[in-house]
């Protein structure tokens, strides 16, 4: 039987492999039909009627989304009853959605709007019937306002079957559904990990980061405070989206330049963290891969996010964690401490600002008495890319045009293997450079370890290092990390030795690239564009190793000593504890 | 058992049952347990032993025998008369029933009609009412104990499945298709061809599924078969199994029908003793058993991939189809899903062959239907008629029209989903075409009848309001467009809705129509668009006086 059926959208002819929805279909030939509630990620869901179509000679309507071809189908798409229908379903769906657009921080890019904007919708017929739910903010890295929630049904699918946290549900049913934590209790006190993928998914402003720019722009106002700020790796290849930029472009000399004009008094970067994490983990993992110090598989606790799921659903793990802090609460611990007492600047006046493609991060900085080594938090304020791209739109910055600055030293200076970092797969690269480095004296002849790259859900691979096999497996996305952690425990439980040496796991799909803070509208395809924006600069890099940025090798020097010295373990790691999965 | 022994068991029971010189039935339903039922059967027994006649005369209960407005009733048979009718009866009334008819026939009087105060407690079985039905699906009311499995085999009982365990998958598909049987839950799908489908689709493990799940307001015939007669059912879900090599029923009741459930579990429990059921049915070496889920009261869980959804534990929402639940159903595997009444069908059809069953009908629509006949109707209550027979002739003939005498205006079938019938148009012969032509439905066989002074703007208001509360929520159009098309009709029957809301109410009722996911949004408008088509005047006289555009 042959798999290929042939139908007509429109009169056009289309041949596509079975199965073939009529929505994609149609984009062979040019015809887009308009969607609401479907994600190009995501399963459809059939749950806005948007996408309706019709079959010649048939009255019935069907959903473009989730209907497949069928051979010798005549499909129509822009009929004027369907225009017409579809006209009446979206007015529908805006007389039960409060008219916030000015105030809401999806304007001018919501999904809902720009349908609305397409349809010309001036009429106003239908009395608005929007029920009052009370805003959830209880994470301070979301916000959830069920009021503008249209039950598309994507932040739960992405939270249960993506990110296996089933924090998210539906709650309720007919007209009085909504979003919310199972059982209604805050997002706080559920399992909830703050990856955020839910706001990055949610096509309204029902879920959104929990924004903090206005206190950024308050500590800048203030002459007492001394702001400083660092980027993460993936915010670079992200926030050109927000200024026309094409998806991947890596702006980071803007960057520098915007912040300067901010207002920051030190523009560092979390490259340069990264490059210190892989310096402290790499020395982590050495000592129990060759000196038996420890559980393996060494497991990277760089992702919040991760951290968060780790604590509440595999806390059995917790041997197998890196006890280094991520980068930004090493960059925030060093600035309140080395860069204060270099510059002779009174730490309690320094404003640490992370700029993150995280929603997590918003909780890190305060998850735990460690992230307070500095004797002051050592991170003030982590922001998104989201909200930063707005705050250059706010600053009268000229983003497009601007010309490239350089960072500020000492915590600025990176090296390649810092960059990449922001991709999945990226830690466990740089780190492998560095742990050949260590093992072998020298670097590896091919610094590109491409077994960890790419958007596979699980990698793994057995990587030579100069005669001992180390086992590695990279995951992204919290629910294809279960059948990496099945195997650990598995072997455990056989008392065999363990499937892996190392593992790295980031909780966003595609890593922080497809971060939960990042710009909205992420699909693998524009992952892998910012991830390409990360590897080629990394490939263009001078220095590539972690362990050959000069500041790096300063820091120690001056300030900490060796890797994992006492200073090191007091400024750049952290514990970790069982977190109950609900909280009551 | 074997099946040769269905004979021996059958001829046994007849035996026992020929013992006696009478036997009483009363009604043993839920609808008749309310008004005391398990009273008047106690109180027969107690009443017969005190008099020492508990060896002649047999204290059965039974399932529905329709009338149950007039409730508990109670059938007299006996070797010597014939049957009794007794309606209204009240535990008290027990001893009266002996001693002024029992004893008596006993005697070897004769009683035409029983006089004194039983004369208005007794029904006239040549009355339209019974005369009219036909009985196929009802056939064994009022005639077995449904919690007996021995009267069930004495009516032939099982013997279908002993005819279906002869024949081939197909054979059995083939013969379901050629008697024109169609899903009796209102769709009216050809049974046949949806077990065709399934049995064509490769898997190891398969389902037949029981949609025990009946939520029409005003329907109760789903459950008055499965507390009447839970056998049939049984053997109808045997035989589809057989017809499409299914590996596990399931009965999905809803929770609201307790004494379905306990029926259908003693039911299970007494096949598989008898090895009717479970590990070597009928010693045929095929092993098939069965489990029973309840529903939690949502009505959109009778949609077939939402019930499918509630099964599995998940929220009871419906998902797009394709793919169907032949291809992917519960677990993911292949399932069939049949209404009630579609498999109390079943095992007659295959007893008495394809054409006897396509000989009642129309062209399209053969066999029986069972409707429950509320509203004004002067008999309330579980009807059978064959197809074909017109809507006048069971309203006013077998509903015997209103009690009050008032003039009926229209009728309401399919329930929330289907639409107001006028009385002009009455008619019409009762099919799964005529109905829908007429901008109603079958529908599972709910029948409401309206009298003239009844405002039909209000019962569509009670059925879309239904319909809101029902609604899974998970598509918009019919979340959000029956919210709106209700607030509406609350304004205009509060007086202060405008010519403008009725062409909003259609406008939305459309886009409901076309763009909601399952048939619940689809047809949630039917009962308003059916009453503003037969009578828009009803709409027009509750608007805002300047509303209304003057002549």
């Amino acid at each position: 039987m042959s798999n290929t059926v042939h139908a007509t959208i429109n009169g056009l002819p289309v041949a596509v492999t079975k199965g073939t929805s009529i929505l994609d279909a149609a984009r062979q030939v040019h015809v887009r039909i308009p969607t609401l509630c479907k994600h190009p990620d995501l399963d459809a869901t059939g749950a806005c009627g948007i996408c309706i179509v019709q079959i010649k000679n048939n009255g019935k309507m069907l959903r473009a989304c989730c209907t497949a071809v069928e051979d010798k189908m005549e499909i129509l798409t822009e009929t004027p009853e369907i225009v017409d229908v579809r006209r009446s379903v979206l007015e529908l769906i805006l007389s039960r959605h409060p008219n916030e657009c000015l105030t809401c921080l999806r304007n001018q890019n919501c999904e809902l709007q720009t349908l609305a904007a397409d349809f010309g919708l001036t009429w106003t017929g239908l009395d608005s019937i929007v029920p009052e739910h009370a805003i959830d903010d209880s994470t301070h890295s979301i916000v959830l306002d069920s009021r503008k929630c249209i039950t598309c049904g994507r932040c739960i699918q992405v939270c249960q079957q993506d990110q296996n946290v089933w924090a998210l549900s539906f709650l309720n049913r007919g007209f009085e559904t909504r979003i919310a934590a199972a059982g209604d209790i805050p997002l706080w006190d559920s399992p909830c990990v703050r990856c955020g993928q839910c706001s990055a998914h949610c096509p309204t402003g029902a879920i959104v980061e929990y924004d903090e720019s206005v206190k950024v722009w308050e500590k800048l106002e203030d002459p007492d405070a001394y702001c400083v700020v660092q980027i993460a790796p993936a915010v670079r290849v992200a926030v050109g989206e927000a200024f026309g930029f094409p998806v991947g472009a890596n702006l980071t000399g803007k960057i520098y330049a915007a912040l300067r004009r901010m207002g920051f008094k030190a523009v560092f970067d979390t490259n340069f963290g990264a490059d210190l994490t892989i310096i402290e983990e790499a020395t982590e993992f050495k000592s129990r891969l060759l000196e038996g110090k420890g559980v393996l598989p060494l497991i990277t606790s760089c992702c919040p996010g991760w951290v968060n799921f780790m604590e509440k659903f595999h806390s059995d793990m917790i041997p197998h964690f890196s006890s280094c802090k991520s980068p930004h609460a090493m960059v925030g611990a060093l600035t309140k401490t080395y860069y204060a007492q270099k510059q002779g600047i009174d730490p309690a006046k320094i404003f640490m600002v992370s700029i993150m493609p995280c929603t997590a991060k918003k909780s890190e900085i305060i998850r735990s008495k460690e992230m307070y080594s500095s004797g002051y938090q050592d991170v003030d304020v982590s922001i998104t890319t989201r909200e930063f791209a707005r705050m250059i739109k706010q600053s009268g910055i000229d983003f497009v045009t601007i010309p490239n600055e350089p960072c500020d030293h000492i915590l600025g200076m990176y090296t390649g293997a810092g960059t990449i970092f922001g991709a999945t797969g990226g830690v466990m690269e740089a780190a492998l450079r560095t742990a050949y480095f260590y093992v072998t004296g020298g670097d590896a002849p091919k610094l590109d370890f491409t077994a960890t790259r790419g958007l596979k859900g699980v990698k793994e691979a057995s990587i030579d290092v100069a005669g001992t096999t180390v086992r590695i497996a990279v995951a992204h996305g919290l629910a294809n990390v279960e059948q990496v952690i099945d195997k650990i425990r598995a072997a455990k439980e056989a008392g065999e030795e363990p499937p892996y040496h190392f593992v790295e796991v980031m909780a966003c799909p595609g890593g922080c690239v497809g971060g939960g803070g990042q710009p909205y509208g992420a699909t693998n395809e524009l992952r892998i564009k910012r991830a390409e924006g990360l590897y080629s600069e990394d490939f263009a890099d001078q220095l590539r190793c972690s362990h050959h940025n000069p500041y790096i090798k300063q820091l120690y020097d001056e300030f900490l000593g060796a890797p994992a010295s006492h200073k090191a373990e007091q400024l750049l790691h952290t514990g970790y504890q069982v977190l109950p999965e609900y909280k009551r | 058992m074997k099946p040769e022994e269905l004979e021996v068991k059958a001829a046994a029971e007849l035996a026992k049952q020929q013992a006696f010189d009478v036997r009483l039935f009363t009604c043993s339903s839920r609808g008749c347990q309310s008004s005391e039922a398990l009273g008047v059967i106690a109180g027969l027994k107690a009443e017969l032993k005190a008099r020492q006649l508990e060896s002649r005369v047999q204290v059965n209960g039974s399932g529905c025998m329709g009338l149950c407005s007039k409730g508990p009733l109670v059938r007299m048979t006996s070797k010597t008369q014939k049957d009794i009718l007794f309606s209204e009866i009240k535990p008290e009334m027990a001893a009266m029933v002996v001693e002024q008819v029992v004893v008596p026939v006993l005697e070897g009087k004769t009683i035409e009609k029983p006089g004194g105060d039983l004369e208005h407690h007794t029904l006239d079985l040549n009355d339209p009412f019974f005369a009219m039905q036909v009985y196929s699906v009802l056939e064994n009311n009022g005639k077995i104990d449904p919690e007996k499995l021995d009267d069930y085999i004495a009516r032939d009982g099982y013997k279908a499945l002993r005819k279906a365990l002869t024949m081939s998958a197909e054979d059995i598909c083939k013969e379901m298709l050629a008697s024109g049987l169609r899903g009796r839950g209102g769709a009216g799908f050809p049974t046949g061809l949806k077990w065709d489908l399934t049995r064509k689709v490769q898997s190891d493990v398969k389902y037949i599924i029981c949609n025990g799940d009946e939520g029409d307001p005003g329907a109760f015939m789903d459950g008055s078969v499965l507390e009447g007669d839970p056998h049939a059912v049984i053997e109808g879900m045997l035989i589809a199994a057989r017809a499409m090599n299914a590996t596990q029923g399931v009965f999905y009741i809803r929770a609201e029908y307790p004494l379905a459930v306990e029926r259908v579990e003693k039911a299970l429990r007494q096949a598989r003793v008898a090895g009717l059921a479970g590990k070597n049915v009928m010693d045929s070496g095929w092993a098939f058993d069965f489990e029973i889920r309840l529903g939690a009261g949502a009505f959109v869980c009778g949609e077939e991939t939402a019930l499918i959804a509630s099964i599995e534990g998940k929220r009871g929402t419906p998902r797009p189809r394709p793919p169907f639940p032949a291809v992917k159903g519960l677990w993911d595997q292949p399932s069939c899903i049949n209404n009630v009444e579609t498999l109390a069908n079943v095992p007659i059809i295959l007893l008495k062959g394809a054409p006897w069953f396509a000989s009642r009908g129309t062209e399209k629509s053969k066999g029986t239907k069972l409707f429950a006949l509320t509203g004004k109707s002067k008999n309330n209550g579980l009807v059978e008629v064959p197809m074909g027979m017109t809507l006048r002739d069971v309203i006013e003939k077998i509903g015997g029209g209103t009690d009050s005498g008032l003039k009926i205006k229209a009728i309401q079938t399919g329930g929330p989903s289907g639409g107001m019938i006028p009385e002009h148009q009455f008619d019409t012969p009762v099919s799964y075409e005529n109905l829908q032509q007429l901008g109603s439905m079958m529908g599972s066989g709910g029948m409401i009848v309206i009298d003239e002074h009844d405002s039909v703007v209000e019962l569509a208001q009670f059925y879309l309001d239904f319909c809101v509360d029902e609604s899974c929520g998970k598509c918009a159009p019919c979340r959000i467009g029956g919210t709106q098309m209700l607030h509406l009709l609350n304004k205009i029957v509060a007086g202060t809705g405008t010519a403008e809301d009725i062409k909003t109410i259609r406008k939305v009722a459309k886009a409901m129509q076309k763009a909601s996911l399952c048939a619940l949004g689809q047809t949630a408008p039917n009962p308003t668009l059916s009453a503003l088509r037969h009578f828009e005047h009803e709409f027009t006289e509750r608007l805002l006086p300047v509303a209304t555009p003057k002549a």
